[in-house]
């Protein structure tokens, strides 16, 4: 067997291996932590038998290991359980959830990602010149401000301010006023359902992407610059460009072919940031996706609900660590031709 | 063609640098160098670090490396200057009249493409030749260079195929194009020396066999020697002296350029073995933790007190390995250690105070053997300290003693490491050593970071100091020029065994093992025509047999 | 030594708000929880930034949450910092199986995102001010234990450290002597970075409701207690942003000078 193969298969096995553990780390979280859980859920004031109730729902009377295993063997057959504060089935209530969030996180990855390569690029192409201080500026701010923040500090200025200001500027005509109104509108609220069609979705959720983006396209430009221009100051770009090769050509045919694992990594890396960032801004935008359901329900005690969202925020984030770990052994040549 | 391929006149080269906590500054590292070199010649640089020969190379294809500028001058390639020519001008220039040869052929091969694409690329970019004639050509370069399989090697990868071997590949790279002119940037230095002879070779004969000119830039006269029609010697960016090859080395005028020939001409007399041995290894055999392979065969040697063992052998051998279980670092899966009469314990933390005073050690690399948050006070006042008890007054007097003995002299207690020059750093490691006053020091290359005079220097000093401290060395190195200088016997080793042991005399006397003799009459000697004398040698050997 | 100006200003701003959060009752106009006005009234000479949604001083709120945040983060890096870094040189010395199984453990907590991670602990533990010190302090120490470990490990190899060993020094001069010099300046300037990242941390979790519970004030608090008033103009919810990026942005300065400042003493190893 090609070894490459073989390594393949080891990292997807310590993935499987991760998130199984990972799986215990969180019922574990949720059900061996001190203080008595049914007492937290319902408060000081709850009656005993109130108590014995939910202790009996919970399952708590049996021992944590028979738990866990019913647990994850409920989850292995897509049965997450239902949500103790309102009954319902919580695979079904994550269904429409996770689309919508996936649905956010999606497109602010198809905006971050080429924006902050591009970015990543020219800061490395004007480096230590004007455009490469202007971006670092720009990014040492945008990683100083928590996600929720420049959220609101954008609903303040697009949503609130900007109409104010379109309908200040008397020098233009109504029309043009009206149309700049109706068109540059920023919702604060993030709309989502189904009767949308694919336009008013992306409407609605322009501020969500803008925020995502902005928090994402700092670390990643960050890091491709790191990964560019730990590729440029090799010697064999050097080699290259005493051969009397371009510039272009010499980052496509030499630079590009040993970035491109870098790159794949930090792209990956970031896409893991986003979708923990996505649960902070759904909250801060009333969007109905996973995020908020989770924190709804953190605050509600709803441990079920809290177990199914944890592990499948979990088993996102291992998998697109998986991915950039498989893409990197896939992209070395001293993998890929062993001697 | 012109009759000056290579026309540099008053050359000048800049850089800034960026001392820490101070702004950033410009000075000169080259001042005004003039040299021609005709079609077909070799012309050598020739200089310790810092004298700036790779950035004059460089200069020649009007490249300049890392925040280096070329100030001012002329550099004329075929009769165009090539400093005021525009970039395209310039890109024509480079890997098609002029081509380069890096020390590191691994890190100058793209690691993602197979080593043919690379060797053809500057021919087939430069239209040149056709990608057949280029691949042709390179298959041809490949065979004259001496390398395995030529027809199928350039299919292979850059981590496929030895150092060696990539060296060659580079110097393919570079002759493939058909060049007038190819920079050589120490194309040997890191390589072994049974390597380096072979490679020098195929260097020498590709050069004479395509008729191209080329810059030989090392640190290594003798090597230069070898290959070069004139020589120029140069010190911190100036030249010392410039001549024919047959003059720099037969008649040099200069007292630097002496001083470069004369290096490795220490005399040291043979001294004969005593019966106490201060330390006798007996049958040691070792291997690492988790490897299925002793790096260490069943080893006997002896030293004697106030003499020096020089255990000889390349990358591998298995030399430094030996250090490491003599220290205690490493134990043995097998056999005996015996310390000035005592058998030493194998493993480090269970050994007495004074076996581990009487048994130090000095590195390759001064600058990681010292803390650099320490100042040379600290350093040499620890073992005083530590082993002695001594305090205040009493530390400071012996530490300025220690200084005194090194050569460094007043002023230096509170240097920290990084404020040192390389040769001072070594000393200090030295002195340290010397602090614990020991019967033994084990010498790990510590002079193979430093440049020859440098070096020199070093060698010197460590004999004075036996003399005076009546102290043995282990003395680890690869360069047998070395041994040569201050050893009283020798133990070669080859893939983890002694291959030749015996005293100076004995070890460097005819007949010779196979390997012993490949490793010596590898090492480059300073007089010219040394290499086709080996190279003939060994084929007429190769040809009785 | 000279300072840079990027570095002084940095120096001035952390300085100006520690100062401001240790010393917060006397500087503070008003009471913490005192209402004194009207809702969300504009800033004004009796009210610096105005009021907020129940009619609070905003200027006090925000001296006082700037206490609360800076304590926590604080605190929570200090416990992250001994915490990762007595683990990291524990196992860097240690090695073999002890290296392996607090390494792998700590591979597990970082495959679970700390926010998620936080939020599922936090749905079962009562959101207490010690909880939170004690959860975002145990999560962020794997972070630290990574360099700590990383660093130790490359100074362990260093012939120095070998030398040290054979002299036969005891492992506390190897430690503290050797090894700890060498490693301070890369743990400090991660110090910096780790006490930003516990600010937004911990603002992040009093904003979804959380962590410091009301009527405490705390920067990610304010904001969501004000962040209703966004919709009528109101700009009371961003000035802990301003707040926040400021400190961040000071500390940031300061790390990445005392980064450089270590690195070239180095010689320039780097």
């Amino acid at each position: 067997m090609h070894p490459i193969i073989k390594l393949v298969a080891q990292r997807l096995a310590l993935g499987l291996l991760l998130l199984f553990a990972a799986s215990i780390l969180i019922f574990a979280g949720t059900s061996i932590l001190p203080g008595d859980v049914a007492q937290q859920i319902l408060g000081q004031s709850a009656t005993p038998e109130a108590l014995e109730n939910l202790r009996r729902e919970l399952g708590l009377n049996e021992p944590a290991v028979s738990r866990y295993f019913s647990w994850l063997g409920g989850v292995m057959q897509g049965d997450l359980g239902t949500a103790l504060t309102n009954g319902r089935d919580i695979a079904e209530s994550l269904g429409t959830r996770l689309s919508n969030t996936l649905f956010l996180a999606f497109w602010a990855a198809v905006i971050a990602v080429p924006l902050a390569i591009t970015l990543g690029l020219l800061a490395v192409r004007y480096k230590d010149r004007w455009p490469d201080k202007v971006i670092s500026a720009v990014t040492l701010t945008t990683i100083s401000i928590p996600e929720f923040m420049i959220g609101y500090v954008l609903i303040f200025f697009l949503s609130i301010q900007l109409p104010q200001l379109i309908n200040g500027m008397e020098f233009l005509s109504d029309g043009a006023r009206n149309w700049m109104l109706s068109n540059l509108r920023f919702s604060s609220v993030a709309l989502m359902n189904d009767s949308m069609t694919l336009i008013e979705k992306i409407k609605s959720i322009t501020l969500p992407i803008m925020v995502l983006t902005l928090v994402v396209l700092a670390h990643m430009m960050r890091m491709t610059r790191a990964a560019i221009l730990n590729v440029m100051q090799s010697a064999y770009i050097e080699t290259a460009e005493l051969k009397g090769l371009g510039m272009l050509k010499i980052i496509r045919k030499h630079a590009f072919p040993n970035a491109i694992a870098p790159i794949v990594n930090v792209v990956m890396i970031n896409l893991a940031y986003l979708v923990v960032g996505v649960v902070v801004v759904e909250v801060v935008f009333a969007y109905p996706g996973m995020g908020q359901y989770l924190v709804d329900h953190v605050a509600k005690r709803d441990i079920p609900v809290v177990q199914a969202c944890g592990l499948i925020f979990a088993a996102v984030y291992i998998g697109l660590n998986l991915v950039a770990d498989i893409v990197s052994i896939l992209a070395n040549p001293r993998l890929r031709h062993p001697k | 063609m012109t009759d000056v391929l290579l026309k540099v006149r008053g050359l000048k080269i800049g850089a800034t640098i960026f001392p820490p906590g101070e702004k950033s500054r410009d000075i000169e590292i080259v001042h005004g160098v003039d040299f021609d070199l005709a079609p077909g010649k070799v012309l050598g640089l020739i200089g310790e670090s810092g004298a700036g020969k790779s950035t004059i190379g460089l200069a020649s294809m009007a490249y300049g490396r890392g925040g280096v500028e070329i100030t001012g001058g002329t550099v004329e390639v075929n009769g165009r200057d090539v400093l005021s020519s525009g970039m395209r001008d310039v890109r024509r220039l480079r890997g098609a009249e002029v081509t380069y040869v890096s020390q590191s052929a691994a890190a100058s091969f793209n690691p993602a493409k197979q080593i043919m694409e690379q060797v053809t690329e500057a021919a087939i970019f430069q239209n040149k030749f056709s990608k057949k004639e280029a691949e042709d050509r390179a298959v041809e370069l490949f065979r004259k260079l001496g390398l395995p399989d030529p027809e199928n090697i350039g299919s292979r990868y850059p981590h496929q195929v030895s150092g060696g071997q990539l060296q060659r590949c580079m110097t393919a790279l570079a002759l493939c194009p058909q060049p007038d002119l190819v920079v050589f940037d120490e194309p040997t230095t890191a390589l072994d020396v049974t390597t380096q002879i072979d490679v020098l070779a195929a260097i020498k004969e590709a050069i004479r066999d395509t008729g191209v000119a080329a810059l030989y830039i090392t640190h290594d006269l003798a090597v230069v020697a070898q290959v070069s029609d004139h020589i120029m010697v140069l010190q911190q960016g100036a030249t010392v002296e410039y001549g024919t090859t047959d003059q720099i080395i037969n008649a040099p005028k200069e007292d630097y350029t002496k001083a470069l020939v004369s290096v490795r001409s220490i005399d040291h007399e043979e001294k004969q073995p005593t019966d106490n041995p201060v330390l006798r290894v007996e049958n040691v055999t070792a291997r690492y933790k988790g490897t299925d392979f002793d790096v260490l065969k069943n080893i006997n040697v002896e030293l004697h007190p106030g003499q020096t063992l020089a255990v000889v052998g390349e990358s591998g051998s298995g030399k430094s390995t030996l250090a490491r279980v003599i220290t205690g670092l490493l134990p043995p899966s097998n056999g005996t250690i015996t310390f000035d009469g005592r058998t030493l314990t194998p493993d480090l933390p269970t050994r007495p105070l004074d076996d581990l005073r009487e048994l130090q050690m000095i590195y390759q690399m001064a600058d990681t053997a010292m803390n650099p948050r320490q100042t040379v006070g600290t350093i040499i006042g620890r073992p005083l300290e530590f082993y002695f008890g001594l305090k205040g007054a009493e530390k400071q007097k012996r530490i300025q003693e220690l200084l005194d003995e090194i050569e460094l002299g007043e002023g230096f207690q509170d240097r920290y490491p990084a404020e040192l020059s390389g040769g001072q750093k070594q000393r200090v490691c030295i002195a340290r050593a010397l602090a614990a006053k020991p019967k033994l020091i084990i010498c790990d290359e510590v002079t193979s970071a430093l440049d020859p005079l440098v070096a020199d220097g070093i060698l010197k000093l460590l004999l004075n100091l036996q003399k005076i401290e009546d102290v043995a060395y282990l003395f680890i190195t690869h360069d047998l020029a070395t041994v040569r200088a201050i050893a009283d016997s020798i133990a070669v080793m080859f893939q983890g065994e002694v291959v030749r042991y015996g005293p100076k005399s004995q070890v460097l006397a005819p007949p010779f093992d196979d390997y012993t003799d490949l490793l010596l009459s590898s090492v480059p000697e300073m007089k010219l025509g040394w290499l086709e004398d080996v190279i003939a040698n060994r084929k007429m050997e190769s040809a009785g047999n | 030594m000279r300072i840079p100006l990027a570095a002084l200003i940095g120096l001035f701003f952390t300085g100006l708000f520690f100062a401001v959060a240790i010393f917060a009752p006397f500087i503070a106009p008003y009471g913490m929880a005192e209402v004194v006005g009207d809702v969300w009234e504009a800033p004004s000479d009796q009210f610096l930034l105005g009021t907020d949604s129940i009619g609070r001083d905003l200027l006090s709120r925000m001296i006082y949450g700037g206490q609360t945040t800076i304590f926590i983060a604080t605190a929570a890096t200090a416990l992250s910092f001994i915490t990762g870094s007595v683990l990291g040189f524990f196992a860097a010395v240690s090695g073999g199986w002890v290296d392996q199984a607090i390494s792998r453990f700590v591979d597990l907590i970082m495959s679970i995102p700390s926010l998620i991670f936080a939020l599922v602990v936090l749905s079962v533990m009562p959101t207490t001010i010690t909880i939170l010190i004690v959860l975002m302090g145990l999560l962020d120490s794997t972070r630290v234990y990574r360099l700590a470990r990383a660093v130790a490990v490359d100074i362990t190899v260093m012939d120095y450290v070998e030398a040290a060993r054979l002299r036969g020094e005891k492992i506390g001069w190897i430690i503290f002597r050797e090894t700890l010099p060498n490693a301070l300046s890369p743990l400090v300037a991660e110090m910096g970075l780790r006490f930003i990242f516990a600010v937004l941390f911990v603002s992040t979790l009093s904003f979804l409701g959380l962590g410091v519970q009301p009527p405490q004030a705390d920067w990610g608090g304010i904001v969501k207690e004000n962040k209703e008033g966004i919709n009528y103009g109101v700009s009371a919810a961003l000035y802990p942003a301003y707040a926040i990026a400021v400190l961040c942005i000071s500390i940031n300065l300061v790390a990445d000078w005392v980064l450089n400042r270590t690195t070239s003493l180095k010689g320039g190893r780097g």
